[in-house]
């Protein structure tokens, strides 16, 4: 470059220099963005769920649904109780189970079980649900969120790790949470 | 004091700001805006200045951790001196600062201040709220307690909405799959360094606009914005008949400022703290979260909104709003600025104040929730029992029982989601009780399953009988009709 293009030497060592800058702050994006999108892509990598047990099955007597609560596959030493979570567990005859969420299908308030009128009830917009927690009345789109479960060695076991949300179920498709 | 002066010229002649100053200081301004209705934005500033005075005086003690925040909040209210009084001024001071910069907003509107050439500081300014808006709520989750803890549920539950990458947006606004120590750190983070350094710079453009442009002059009917001329008729109105800033106008400010801040500090005392509420133990599930005041009306909104519309409005409407709010100059920036001539705008913020002002009423006393314990802690009124039939006493029993009283009223006694019964005998015959009862509808949900017929037969007895003295109960005009017909003998 000369000065006759319209540029000094000493301006286009200040173009270089900018350059240089823009070059060296796109490599260092780089692990700032990994970094800041690692909640992500662990759970691409390896799934946040695993099979955990809410205890024996005999805890669960046939045709009544009950509380049952677990710690949280992935957790932190800090997290303390925000790990322990809840669920409704229904023993419909003794072979079949069903374990709801206790977060509300419509924006995951924890929702509250009722023996007498076989409902589920949510406290934060009157959302119900019945027995089998499909929607009964209120704002939810649709039932309430179940995981999956298997019977092992007389333990009720589910696959649960992370909060059930309405678009994780209604996006990602992977029968983790299907709809009652 | 000759000391004092010796060491202010030395300090000058090295930094050179005194000239600057002074400048700033006596810029003359339009007469009329000496007034009081000029002063809620310096009060917000104060407001600002207060918040981070006592925000790092709380995070000399708080712990943002998940496992420790809540207890860190109880030491901070019972074993520290006067915590509890530190955590007050910062809870109150955070609501003046929320209502004073909406107060400000709808004055700055009212007197067209967005208009040419001030159209950038509107919009900084509706930045500003919204990062004010990011301050209450993050500063509602790091009060780390049920209602936060909830509260990001309901928050993670709308992120999951977003099409796509819903779920993604979760993870991110989580720092994990669940609401534990991750989210809370990230939320202080942005609470404690990420949303006020955005308040700092975006305060610093607003007010070096307003320095620069000048305070928006007193609107008078008539008084037309063009931009071809206005900018010579606010030189004359500053310069020829204007007055300087200091100490002229600058008076009301510091006065107003001093009054909100009382103001703060006698809440804060009067008041006390906010919570923190109940553990954020998932586990206890005996709770009925809600938001702080400000978040109240959405809040509301969102037990309205019908499921089908409920994802687009949410997702949609939002951005709408602020689009709308950061277009408005660029599409009105010239034209009347007097309110008495700008009809639409005044209808604008009263329907906004009705609105908000409603769903945030409705937002506490939540209407749409059952009342959870109705059915076992309120009873039915004696004079609905007295001189009944077994049968009908029977379904009172059921009506509490199956917690229809949850939903139902009876005598302002109850839930409000579903309608008051006093009188629903009038309304209902006896068949439609019936129907409502097993299949729902509406918004109930169908008891055809959890009630024995006996049940149901006993339970509609018992409504049928819900009405006043001078009102017969509602029949079925076609009933007598049919059986009458019955009576009627087949032909031979």
């Amino acid at each position: 470059m000369t000065a006759e293009s319209g540029m000094s030497r000493r301006a286009m060592l200040a173009k270089v220099g900018l350059l240089f800058n823009g070059i060296v702050g796109t490599v260092l994006a780089v692990p700032i963005v990994r970094y800041l999108l690692s909640p992500v892509t662990r759970e691409m990598k390896a799934d946040y769920e695993s099979w955990l047990s809410l205890g024996r099955v005999a805890q669960f007597p046939a045709g009544q649904t009950r509380l049952a609560t677990y710690r949280n596959p992935v957790i932190n030493s800090w997290d303390g109780q925000t790990g322990d979570i809840a669920c409704w567990v229904r023993n419909v005859d003794d072979r079949t189970f069903q374990v709801f969420a206790i977060n509300c299908a419509h924006l995951g308030c924890p929702v509250r079980w009722f023996a007498q009128s076989n409902l589920f009830m949510c406290p934060c917009h009157g959302g119900a649900y019945y027995q089998d927690g499909s929607r009964a009345s209120g704002p939810p789109e649709r039932g309430l969120f179940q995981y999956n479960y298997k019977i092992e060695e007389g333990k009720l076991l589910i696959k649960a790790g992370e909060m059930p949300t309405p678009g994780r179920a209604a996006n990602t498709k992977r029968g983790r949470t299907t709809c009652a | 004091m000759r000391l004092i002066k010796k060491l202010g010229e030395w300090l000058d002649f090295r930094l050179q700001l005194g000239a600057t100053i002074r400048e700033t200081a006596g810029h003359p301004v339009p007469r009329e805006t000496a007034s009081w209705f000029y002063v809620f934005g310096s009060a917000a500033l104060t407001c600002f200045m207060l918040q981070i005075v006592t925000g790092i005086l709380l995070a000399l003690i708080y712990v943002p951790s998940a496992g420790e925040a809540w207890n860190s909040l109880q030491t901070l209210n019972h074993g520290v001196s006067l915590g509890w009084f530190i955590r007050a001024l910062h809870g109150w001071g955070s609501n003046f600062m929320v209502a004073i910069v909406l107060i400000h907003m709808v004055q700055v509107f009212l007197f067209g201040a967005y208009k040419f050439p001030r159209e950038l500081t509107w919009i900084v300014g509706v930045l500003l709220l919204l990062v004010t808006l990011g301050m209450a709520f993050t500063g509602q989750v790091l009060r780390f307690d049920q209602d936060a803890y909830w509260g990001l549920g309901i928050g993670a539950s709308i992120a999951s909405r977003v099409p796509v990458i819903g779920p993604w947006a979760v993870n991110l606004m989580l720092g994990g799959p669940i609401i534990a120590g991750a989210t809370l750190s990230r939320f202080f983070a942005l609470h404690v360094f990420v949303i006020p350094g955005l308040l700092i710079a975006f305060v610093g453009v607003h007010l070096l606009m307003v320095l620069k442009l000048g305070i928006n002059e007193w609107p008078m009917p008539g008084r037309i914005v063009r931009r071809s001329t206005y900018l010579q008729e606010y030189h004359e109105l500053t310069h020829k008949q204007g007055v300087p800033f200091v100490p002229s106008a600058v008076w009301k400010d510091i006065v107003f400022s001093a009054f909100v801040l009382l103001s703060i500090a006698t809440c804060a005392v009067y008041f006390g703290p906010f919570g923190p509420g109940g553990q954020p133990d998932p586990t206890i599930i005996q709770t009925a979260p809600r938001p702080d005041f400000f978040f109240l009306w959405l809040y509301a909104l969102l037990s309205f909104l019908p499921p089908s519309a409920e994802t687009p409005i949410l997702l949609i409407g939002p951005a709408v709003g602020i689009i709308v709010l950061l277009a408005l100059p660029l599409v009105a920036g010239e034209g009347e600025k007097h309110w008495k001539r700008r009809p639409i705008a005044v209808l604008t913020i009263l329907l906004t104040a009705v609105v908000l002002g409603t769903l945030t009423h409705l937002g506490q006393h939540t209407p749409w929730s059952p009342v959870m314990d109705a059915w076992s802690s309120q009873p039915i009124p004696s004079e609905y029992l007295q001189g009944r039939t077994a049968l009908e006493r029977r379904g009172a029993l059921v009506f509490q029982v199956k917690q229809c009283h949850n939903c139902h009223s009876l005598d302002d006694q109850g839930g409000q989601r579903g309608p008051a019964l006093d009188r629903v005998a009038v309304r209902l015959t006896e068949d439609q009780l019936v129907r409502q009862v097993i299949q729902g509808g509406g918004n109930m949900p169908a008891y055809g399953k959890n009630l024995s017929p006996a049940e149901t037969t006993a339970l509609v007895a018992f409504l049928t009988t819900l009405h006043p003295a001078s009102q017969s109960p509602a029949r079925n005009a076609s009933q007598s009709t049919t059986s009458i017909t019955r009576e009627v003998p087949p032909r031979p």
